[in-house]
């Protein structure tokens, strides 16, 4: 059973909780990102995800090692979607199971801020008036060294 | 020869999924620097690198056989 993966095809939100499932747990949170409609007012008709497959997939598994380690008893599932998806529909879900609900949530929150630092994966927006690949509009990350550091890495 | 895969807007850019081109030797600053002047690739600075599907740094010498990602800041969740 693959517990990181990404998928062509719609997420199965219980197979992925299924895969947490474990006796010596107390709490498993999900996590659902799902596709926005309004961002700053901008409305989005759809959004094309893109992944660099295998990079992507290790690097979910780097996340689930690292939660490991930092959270004892916790075991971790990840799947993000790709290709096309409209307003509404599910993009990633992250499932966490630990002995206690306050490490489960706190794990689940660090796997999603660290699927938006090191995972490669993209979102191109498709609005009424264009389109274009996100990433970092504002241009205020650069990366000197060209990857990320320690810094980067731990928000 | 070397495999160099690009993503999002890059491939936008420069129009193809990946290039094959014999890279070995050269560091990943001068490939990036190469390869940015010649499909005029905008932003390289905020790009990343992976060798190998893992992430390089920019000093990192490109051997025979490697595979190559320049990775633009990644959106994913």
């Amino acid at each position: 059973m693959k517990r990181y993966e990404i998928s062509k095809d719609p997420i199965d939100i219980q197979a992925v909780i299924d895969k947490v499932v474990q006796r010596e747990a107390g709490a498993i949170t999900t996590f659902i990102g799902t596709v926005r409609e309004l961002t700053n007012g901008k409305k989005t008709l759809f959004l094309i995800y893109e992944a660099y497959e295998a990079m992507a997939v290790k690097k979910l598994e780097q996340i689930g090692r690292e939660i490991e380690e930092r959270f004892e008893g916790s075991k971790v599932a990840i799947t993000h979607r790709v290709g096309r998806l409209d307003i509404t529909d599910i993009a990633v879900v992250i499932a966490v199971s630990t002995p206690h609900r306050a490490d489960s949530y706190e794990a689940n929150r660090y796997a999603i801020e660290r699927i938006k630092e090191i995972v490669p994966i993209w979102k191109k927006e498709h609005w009424e008036d264009g389109e274009e690949w996100m990433g970092n509009q504002l241009e205020t990350v650069a990366y000197p060294t060209g990857k990320p550091e320690e810094g980067d890495l731990n928000e | 020869m070397n495999k160099i895969l690009f993503f999002a807007h890059l491939r936008d850019a420069v129009g193809e999924e990946f290039l094959s081109l014999d890279a070995a030797g050269k560091t990943v600053a001068v490939l990036k620097t190469e390869l940015a002047a010649k499909y005029d690739l905008p932003r390289m600075e905020t790009v990343m690198t992976a060798i190998n599907e893992e992430f390089a740094s920019n000093d990192e010498v490109i051997r025979e056989g490697d595979e190559i990602a320049f990775i633009p800041p990644v959106s994913g969740g």
